[in-house]
Order: structure tokens, then sequence, then C-alpha cells
């Protein structure tokens, strides 16, 4: 009698163990399966992502809430402490930007006149969307942030966004009420840029690294550090002319530019929609939302 | 029988504990923390938690339920989908396989087990990046995600351990 229900168990154990371990392998294959399936359909992994995202955004907006606050409040404690160094150096630099207003206001006044002259045609004024970023401001292997405004309000794929600095990325994918940015860091960002003073082409390349790198340089091409680099607009991404940043270095390795965004500071962003469509487009006929921006190919 | 329902509900309730803790810190690990430069190097916060399930609970943390963590952290962060449910899995099935091994043992000796295995872990995701974007990923990066998430593990174990303690005892 008492052999029966021990007989049992012995039977019973190991084919729970064998079930658990076939669900364990089973569960590895099947993520071996997602990953295959994220590069074949891509765009269905997208769509699923910003689903789920949008589901979570209201939890998201939620606990980044309080965190804001305490670190502004942080914030706010450390600039204490520099507060009068702060003051003088603002003052200098008031008084140097006081002497740009003025060239700057004559410029303007030449600019105007002249465009006016050569009947320029002129880029659509931008619409902004000012978003809260709920959630990531990179990680190790992806540069993306979540912010609360998506179709909704107007945010559409391909938007450029920016900070109170500069560019920061484009909007990659968008559901109802939250869209995820691109960042310029990402692996997978491609921006034609210009070298500001010589008007060279080149297109900034993301690393995952919080620097970027130059590539595709015309032969020739003269880079100093501390070069401006700005948009230049090709391929219908991005309106000509935001800063993105500085050329950091130039070595053998390559050019590293640094960005004029903080991306650690990140509270607000705006997203601004240039009535450009072309990198919308070219997504919508190539299908595969691997995320190149400026419509250029990636280069391995 | 009005006690008995309420008695299933509560330790139904105290049961899916494991899952919410890990299914927070899954969220947690993705809001921005505005700290200069912590974003690039940010731990996955979950990872001690499936450490710590599988070694004390991990009828209360079924395989399938790490996968559902590891697809939302995929989801969230932007990562390529499937990449942290692997790394989830493998440290799940590590410290599962070494359970004997850690039972009864000292924090330390947890803390030595966690380093370990989520030094393989960090190498499989570094591996499993950059084989899905034919590039190699920023090493430093990496290194640092691992070591800071080496310092947060005694603060999170604690919490787990306490709330352990106080409300998963009976079984």
């Amino acid at each position: 009698m008492e052999q029966r229900p021990s007989a049992l168990l012995r039977i019973a154990a190991p084919l729970k163990s064998l079930v658990q371990r076939f669900m364990y392998l089973g569960l590895i294959a099947a993520a071996f399966g997602l990953m295959l399936l994220g590069k074949v359909d891509a765009v269905l992994v997208d769509r699923v992502r910003a689903e789920v995202t949008d589901a979570f955004a209201p939890i998201l907006e939620a606990i980044s809430k309080p965190i804001a606050t305490v670190s502004k409040g942080v914030q706010n404690f450390q600039e204490l402490a520099v507060i009068r160094d702060e003051n003088a150096k603002l003052k200098q630099q008031n008084a140097r930007l006081m002497q740009w207003q003025t060239v700057a206001r004559k410029l303007q006044s030449e600019n105007a006149a002249l465009q006016q002259l050569l009947g320029v045609v002129h880029d659509k004024s931008a619409k902004y969307v000012s978003a809260r970023v709920i959630a990531g401001s990179g990680g190790a292997f992806s540069n993306m942030l979540i912010v609360n405004a998506g179709l909704n309000n107007g945010v559409h794929k391909g938007h450029a966004v920016v900070s109170d600095r500069g560019i920061i990325g484009r909007v990659s994918q968008v559901s109802n009420r939250s869209a995820r940015v691109l960042l310029l860091t990402d692996i997978n960002s491609r921006v034609p840029v210009l070298i500001e003073s010589n008007r060279t082409r080149a297109i900034m390349a993301g690393g995952n690294t919080s620097r970027t790198k130059l590539i595709h340089l015309p032969p020739g091409a003269r880079v100093t550090p501390s070069d401006r680099i700005v948009t230049s607009g090709h391929g219908g991404a991005f309106p000509p002319g935001l800063p993105v940043g500085v050329v950091a270095s130039v070595t053998d390795g390559g050019i590293n530019v640094q960005l004029f965004a903080d991306y650690s500071r990140l509270e607000y962003v705006r997203i601004a929609d240039f009535g450009l469509n072309g990198l919308v487009d070219m997504s919508v006929q190539r299908s595969s939302a691997k995320n190149k921006v400026g419509g250029k190919t990636r280069k391995k | 029988m009005n006690v008995a329902v309420w008695q299933k509900l509560d330790q139904m309730a105290r049961a899916i504990t494991p899952f919410g803790l890990s299914l927070f810190l899954v969220i947690l690990s993705v809001v921005p923390t505005h700290i200069p430069g912590y974003a690039q190097i940010a731990p996955i916060l979950a990872l001690v938690s499936i450490y710590h399930w599988a070694i004390y609970r991990p009828n209360l943390l079924p395989p399938f339920a790490v996968f559902l963590l590891g697809l939302l952290q995929d989801l969230l962060m932007g990562t390529p989908v499937g990449l942290y449910i692997l790394v989830f899995l493998t440290v799940y099935g590590i410290a599962l396989s070494q359970r004997r091994f850690f039972a009864g043992k000292s924090f330390t000796v947890c803390w030595f087990g966690f380093a370990v295995i989520s030094l393989v872990a960090s190498v499989e995701s570094w591996l499993l990046a950059s084989a899905w974007n034919l590039a190699l990923m920023d090493i430093n990066a990496v290194t640092f995600q691992y070591l800071l998430s080496l310092g947060i593990f005694p603060i999170v174990a604690w919490i787990f351990l306490r709330w352990q303690q106080a409300f998963l005892q009976q079984d």
C-alpha cells in the first residue's frame, strides 16, 4: 500500500523535471526565434514595441515625475554653491553676446535684403510639440528616449527632436500617446552633416558611445578640432543648419564629435515638424525598418 | 468559508510578489535618472531579482515569468527583442542549477555567486548585441554596467531578503 505513491512519485518527479527542462529549453529557443523575427520582420517588432511602450507610458510617466523632481532639487542645491562664479561668468558672456547681437542684427537685415533681391525660396517654418522624457536616456546597447507625446499630439515618424542646445535625434517609432526617439549616439543613427566653416559634407555616425564619428568625408577634406558641425539637410530628413556639435578630436582612428546636447540632463524635448517627409517616404519604399537616418545605407 | 477565501487571496497576493517586484525593477531601470553619465552604464536591476528568487523561491518565479520580464526589458529599453530574454534565462538557469550550493550559505557567498553569474550575463549580452549589430559594442560601457550592478546587488538583495522574511515565510 505504501509503495504505490512512492512509485508514482519516482516516475512523476523526473517527468516533472523533464517537462520543466523542456520548457526552459523551449523558452530559450523562443527567445532566439524572436531575435530572428526582429531581423526578418523589423516592422512587426517595431509595431509591437510601440504598442507595449504605449501601454506602459502612464506608469513610466508616474514614476519619472518624482525622480525628476528629486534630481532637480539636488541640482538646485549643487548650483547654489557655484552661484557667484556662475554669475560672474554670465556677465562676461552677456557682454560678449551683446556685441554679437549687434553683428547678428546687421547681418540679418543684410541677409533679408539680399534674399529679397535674389528671390530666395524659403524653407517652411517648423511646428513644435514639447514633450517630457519618460524613459531611457541611453544604455549600453541602445540609445533612445521615450517621450509622452504621440500620434494624438501630431508627432510622426521621422520628425526631428531638438533640445535647447541642438538636435538630439529623430522619432523612430510612434503610437498614440508615446513616441520613441533614436538618439544621435545610437549605433543605427546616420545623419548627413556639414562642417560649418568650410561646408564640407560628411555623415555623422553613432556608435553607442557618448561621442559620434564623422564618416564618408570627401578626399582631402580639412577638419580641425573645435569646428562646428550642423545638419546639412541632405536626404530630406532634417532641415539644414540645426546645431549638432563640435569636432572634439581628429585622430587616425576617426573624427570624434562632441554633441551640444547633454543627454543626461534632458527633461523636456521639442519635437519639430519641418514639413519634410523624405525620410518617411524612403522607409516606406524599403519597408525594412533598420533605422537609417537620412536614407543613407548603413556601413558595416 | 469566507475566511478560507481571504486566506487563499492573501496567499496568492504574497506568491506573486517576486514577479511583481521584478517587474517593478524592469520598469525602474528605464526611468531617466538625470545623473550625468549614469544612463550609459545603468545596471540591469532585474538581474539581481531573478538571481535572488531563482535561489530562494524558484517556484514563485517560473521560467515563463522570467521570459516575460526579459521581453518587457527588451521592448522598453529598445534593445533587440530576445537579447535580455536570453540573458535573464541564462542567469535563471545557472542560479537554479547551483541552488543546492547556495542553500544556507552566507550573504558574501551569494554576492560572489552573483559576481560570477552576472559576468557571464554581461559577456553574453555583449556578444549578442555585437552579433545583432554586426559591429563590436563599446566594451567600457558593459564593464562599468557590470561593476555598478555588483555594487547595487547588496542593496536590492537585502530588501528582497527582508521581504521574504516578512511575507513569504510560510512556504
